[in-house]
């Protein structure tokens, strides 16, 4: 019964342990003061000034549109290319797939100044169009490493019996193939867009020219030091993961029916 | 045709944006600094880095890295067994709230720790209650450790976590049923099999809190170098941008080695260290 009571008592604490910054975050965020630990009554300021602060709105502007853009890429080479790499002969597969674990297995931060060093010696101007493409860069890994094994569980036989039939290789790839790897095509979907949303050591490196994503306005944010600002923009990002991560859930539960 | 054009797009992209940035990476650090007077092919830049300051940031970044997986998990084990033994109802709720904070902006979650631990922060506000003067807990070791055990903790429980529900019951009741007490039953049985789970916890924490050079920067105020903040700032500040490859590359070749060698150990164990973040 004392461990029983000893395990409760663990787990709260580890519980309390994560939520308690996220939970300081999002009262602070209706706190009416400048300063973070004083309690000074309740206002939407904060909501307010975050909705006008133009650096913020640019910055999810460009989060979002990063994000989209590059788990589109991302989606459309990964599913090609899981397609080939599974088709390949067993040694040129382990040397693609290994090529393919390299963003995967790098730090961040070398990942990202080895991307600025490409970009910055073929003159291309850091900025939008360098991030995104950056961003297709760590995306794709997952892409393909989430549809390959939906490849690997289909049978053999299905795409040479749709070409036998008279299918053209396009067509049974559509009609065949890619219902049996959708799943797979979804979630390294929405595994790209999450780590570029999530992204900031290698945006840091591969972007300029004013174009920021929300981790980089953050991060310039708070080595300003505290600013209630981002408590409020920190409360509506937590109520978004939520939901997202809820809609994935249902997700997850339908395909396993 | 189309199995072979299919993957041709990726190919030639992995060339480009994998291959050859880590080859010109790899060019620069080993040829020297601009109007330095040596030209060509030189050793220069790691050199350099063998000198007893950047020695001295190297160790300490392993140092504290190595801490950080530790402390991980020595409080990350427990939590894992917790989790795998909970109700299946009430599991993957709680599995899931685990995972939640994880999914927040590394940054914000970061920030939120400088609330806290702030001058003015809550925790200083705690104590002033029961009359403990002001205590500086922002811009330190501690800090910095801080930061690291609470952004990487789920990395090392998840996979600990996922061994031990895959785990063949009977072995466990078989034990019991020979006579083996419950810290018998752990140490001959549980804790070997979940061994794979532990060692890529370790490889999880140890990669990211190695390389960080943002919970250094935001946690210690830039007052303590890790070899991240060190390649940063070649790369952002100083403009060396030769020295910063030499060390980029050696934190490649570091990281790399270590996950062969845990892959390895892993792969010995048995079962393969599987676990994915995901």
């Amino acid at each position: 019964m004392v461990s029983k009571w000893a395990k409760r008592f663990y787990t709260i604490l580890i519980f309390a342990f994560l939520y308690a910054p996220i939970v300081v975050l999002m009262v602070f965020s209706f706190n009416d003061s400048k300063n973070t630990a004083k309690w000074e009554g309740f206002t939407f300021r904060w909501y307010q000034t975050l909705s006008e602060n133009s650096l913020i709105m640019k910055a999810l502007y460009y989060t979002v549109l990063v994000a989209v853009v590059s788990a589109l890429i991302a989606v459309v080479m990964g599913t090609l290319a899981a397609f080939g790499i599974h088709y390949m002969k067993t040694w040129r597969q382990k040397v693609v797939l290994n090529i393919n674990s390299i963003p995967i297995l790098n730090p961040d931060i070398v990942t990202g100044i080895s991307l600025m060093t490409l970009f910055v010696a073929f003159k291309m101007e850091l900025g939008l169009v360098t991030m995104i493409l950056a961003h297709v860069t760590f995306n794709v890994p997952f892409v393909v490493l989430s549809v390959l094994p939906k490849l690997k569980q289909m049978s053999g036989d299905t795409l040479e019996a749709a070409m036998d039939l008279g299918a053209t290789p396009w067509y049974a790839f559509r009609k065949v193939i890619l219902p049996e790897i959708k799943p797979g095509i979804i979630t390294g979907g929405l595994i790209a867009f999450t780590l570029s949303i999530d992204d900031f050591v290698i945006s840091y490196f591969t972007t300029g020219n004013g174009v920021t994503n929300l981790s980089i306005a953050i991060y310039s944010m708070a080595k300003r030091g505290i600013k209630p600002e981002i408590n409020a923009l920190a409360t509506l990002m937590f109520v978004f993961v939520l939901v997202m991560l809820i809609l994935i859930n249902k997700r997850t539960k339908i395909e396993e029916i | 045709m189309l199995r072979k054009i299919s993957s041709s797009s990726y190919l030639v992209w992995s060339l480009l944006f994998i291959i050859i940035p880590i080859v010109m990476v790899g060019f620069l650090s080993f040829t020297p600094v601009e109007g330095s007077g040596h030209t060509g092919f030189s050793l220069e830049n790691y050199k350099r880095f063998m000198e007893p300051i950047y020695l001295k940031v190297l160790l300490r970044s392993v140092e504290i890295a190595f801490k950080a997986t530790f402390i991980c998990f020595l409080v990350g084990y427990p939590m894992a067994m917790i989790l795998a033994k909970m109700d299946n109802r009430i599991r993957n709720l709680a599995v899931m709230l685990f995972v939640v904070p994880m999914w927040m902006n590394f940054l914000l979650r970061t920030y939120a720790w400088m609330t806290i631990l702030g001058k003015n922060g809550i925790l200083n506000k705690f104590l002033s209650l029961f009359h403990v003067e002001p205590l500086t807990f922002l811009y330190s070791e501690g800090a910095v450790l801080l930061g690291m055990v609470y952004n990487f903790l789920p990395f090392m429980v998840l996979p600990i976590y996922t061994v031990l529900t895959k785990m063949d019951n009977n072995l466990i009741e078989a034990a019991e049923d020979l006579g083996g007490n419950k810290i018998t039953v752990f140490r001959k049985i549980i804790f070997p099999l979940s061994l794979p789970g532990v060692v890529s916890g370790f490889s999880m924490v140890f990669m990211p809190a190695v390389s960080t050079f943002v919970i250094t920067n935001l946690l210690s105020g830039g007052q303590y170098m890790l070899i991240g903040n060190l390649i940063e700032q070649q790369f952002l500040v100083v403009n060396d941008w030769h020295f910063g490859s030499a060390i980029s590359m050696f934190l490649m070749v570091l990281i790399l080695l270590t996950m062969s060698v845990m892959n390895r150990l892993g792969a010995g164990i048995g079962e393969e260290g599987s676990a994915g973040i995901w």
